[in-house]
């Protein structure tokens, strides 16, 4: 721990534009974020809100059009290892066996394969999937998938890992045993965690600070520390300063207990686009 | 213990064996009606059978070209023409489908061209093939290899435009270079449709064999076949055309087995959607 710690992320006047001529919108208008190496935090908001495009810019897929992101210092210029993309649908390679998905960043780096299958090894040991090195991807339920996910962003050693909703497509059972398998995977490994949930519960369970988002434009409109001691379990989504922390979320999201209009879907809707 | 994995078994085999059963006497069904019309030279106005000849006939036929030294000679000529073309044409299917899949640029260049060759039939390209190639043989080589190309280009070019972009992007977020990310995500996405173009480009090039057999020779059973129309030997036909259909369908069939055996993955996501 005497050395520096990585993983700081630093994202100053950020503005980022989406779509062209006149479908073109702002999705993000003027955001500044700090974050604390190893810190976990979640962006927490309705959804069109621009958490996706923020996570976007940090991934690297996404050119900002103004203000910068930098990732301990230094730019971000495209994608990079050091920031491990985790999405609500999983992106495993049905084509290669579970051992051989989370293997394939350190094939990328040219380690061998031995090395490469036996650190992989180790990570689905870390994401309690002991036994399945050889299925594949579509042999394993969404829970399941999600880990191995996990652990083939992990074998990267990311300064950062960056998860978009994740748990959404989970049910509620299993997302809840996932929440406490990510808290315990993060205990044991140093990164910075950005976690975008729409799940008020999920924010409250998991950051050390949630940032709230308004509506298109997003821009973070508050920002709450969570002080809860770990590990967490699920207890504490019962305690009363949980709920009264909820309430205030509630309350941000849908100020005067007013149901808040859908958002229009128009055919520039803000979801994530990617260079191919 | 025993008893019950053999029960499953059995629960699994048994729709299996009466469906086989079906499409046993599907066939056999055909050809007696096919063996009743044409002896009774039935006549339906529309289409009629009085000079068609019997299964009994083309049978007989048969036992004559498989008993004949020539049924090799014919075989040998006519399979290493399809695979010659088909194989032509999966390099150059597979190689063109790839890039034009990949760039749009090469996709303007290079796709209106061969869409506008794709229409024209294989016999409409018979004049050309004999005046561009001066050795025969390659000229019916080039008649399977336009037979089998398109539906190879066609499926390499959806294969590669189907690609899930968040897998490109997911790789590359991995550390994947462009080089990493076409070996690794790009052509193992795209397999399935290359192995359906190459099954249904087998076929296509049995399907023009005929076609590419009228050009010359004296083997072939595509030529067999067209010689015996021409000499009005009608059961022959019939025996040339029994052979090639079931030769494409076995080297078809050959092709998807072959890629099922190479992608275990594909047929495991397919049995659960």
């Amino acid at each position: 721990m005497s050395d520096t710690l990585q993983g700081r992320i630093d994202i100053d006047g950020l503005h980022i534009r989406l779509g062209q001529g006149k479908q073109a919108f702002e999705a993000l208008h003027n955001v500044s974020i700090s974050i604390e190496p190893g810190e976990f935090v979640c962006l927490l908001g309705p959804s069109g809100c621009g958490k996706s495009t923020l996570l976007g810019a940090l991934a690297g897929h996404l050119q900002p059009s103004a203000g910068t992101v930098r990732v301990d210092g230094a730019p971000v210029q495209g994608p990079h290892p050091d920031r491990g993309l985790v999405f609500q649908q999983h992106t495993l390679f049905p084509w290669k066996r579970v051992l051989d998905n989370v293997a394939f960043g350190l094939k990328m780096k040219g380690v061998e394969r031995a090395a490469r299958l036996a650190q992989a090894r180790e990570l689905l040991k870390l994401v309690g999937l002991e036994g399945f090195e050889d299925s594949y991807p579509s042999q394993l339920s969404g829970g399941m998938q999600q880990r191995v996910e996990i652990a083939r962003v992990l074998i990267n050693h990311p300064r950062v890992m960056l998860m978009d909703e994740p748990f959404g497509a989970l049910d509620a059972q299993t997302r809840l045993k996932m929440q406490e398998l990510l808290l315990d995977v993060w205990s044991r490994v140093q990164t910075t965690i950005v976690f975008i949930t729409h799940d008020i519960d999920e924010a409250l369970f998991l950051a050390d600070r949630i940032l709230i988002m308004s509506p298109r434009p997003g821009r973070i409109i508050e920002e709450i520390r969570l002080d809860f001691a770990r590990p967490r379990h699920a207890e504490l989504m019962t305690s009363s300063e949980f709920t009264r922390l909820k309430r205030h979320c509630l309350a941000l999201l849908h100020p005067e207990g007013k149901v808040i209009p859908l958002p229009l879907v128009t055919s520039a809707t803000p979801r994530l686009q990617f260079a191919t | 213990m025993n008893s019950s994995t053999l029960n499953i078994a059995d629960q699994f085999w048994q729709p299996q064996l009466n469906r086989l059963l079906l499409r046993v006497a599907s066939v056999i069904a055909c050809i007696l009606a096919w063996q009743w019309a044409s002896s009774v030279h039935a006549d339906f106005g529309l289409v009629t059978f009085q000079n068609v000849p019997s299964p009994k006939e083309a049978l007989l036929a048969a036992g004559e070209l498989i008993q004949s030294p020539k049924l090799i000679t014919h075989l040998v000529a006519s399979t290493s023409r399809v695979f010659g073309g088909f194989a032509a044409a999966t390099v150059v299917g597979i190689g063109l489908g790839l890039v034009i899949g990949r760039s749009r640029w090469l996709e303007d260049v290079l796709l209106p061209p061969l869409e506008m060759l794709r229409p024209i039939p294989a016999v409409a390209w018979i004049p050309l093939a004999i005046l561009m190639f001066p050795s025969s043989e390659l000229s019916m080589v080039f008649i399977t290899f336009i037979g089998a190309l398109f539906p190879i280009l066609l499926n390499t070019i959806h294969g590669v435009e189907n690609v899930d972009a968040r897998l490109i992007a997911s790789a590359r977020s991995l550390g994947s270079g462009r080089r990493a990310v076409f070996t690794e995500v790009i052509l193992p996405a795209a397999a399935p449709g290359i192995v359906t173009g190459l099954s249904i480009g087998m076929g296509t090039a049995w399907f023009c064999l005929v076609t590419a057999e009228m050009i010359s020779g004296q083997f072939g059973i595509g030529y067999y076949t067209w010689s015996s129309y021409v000499v009005q030997n009608y059961p022959e036909i019939i025996v040339g055309m029994l052979f090639i259909g079931v030769f494409g369908m076995g080297s078809s069939v050959l092709i998807k087995k072959i890629g099922n055996a190479l992608m275990p993955w594909y047929l495991l996501q397919r049995k659960k959607t």
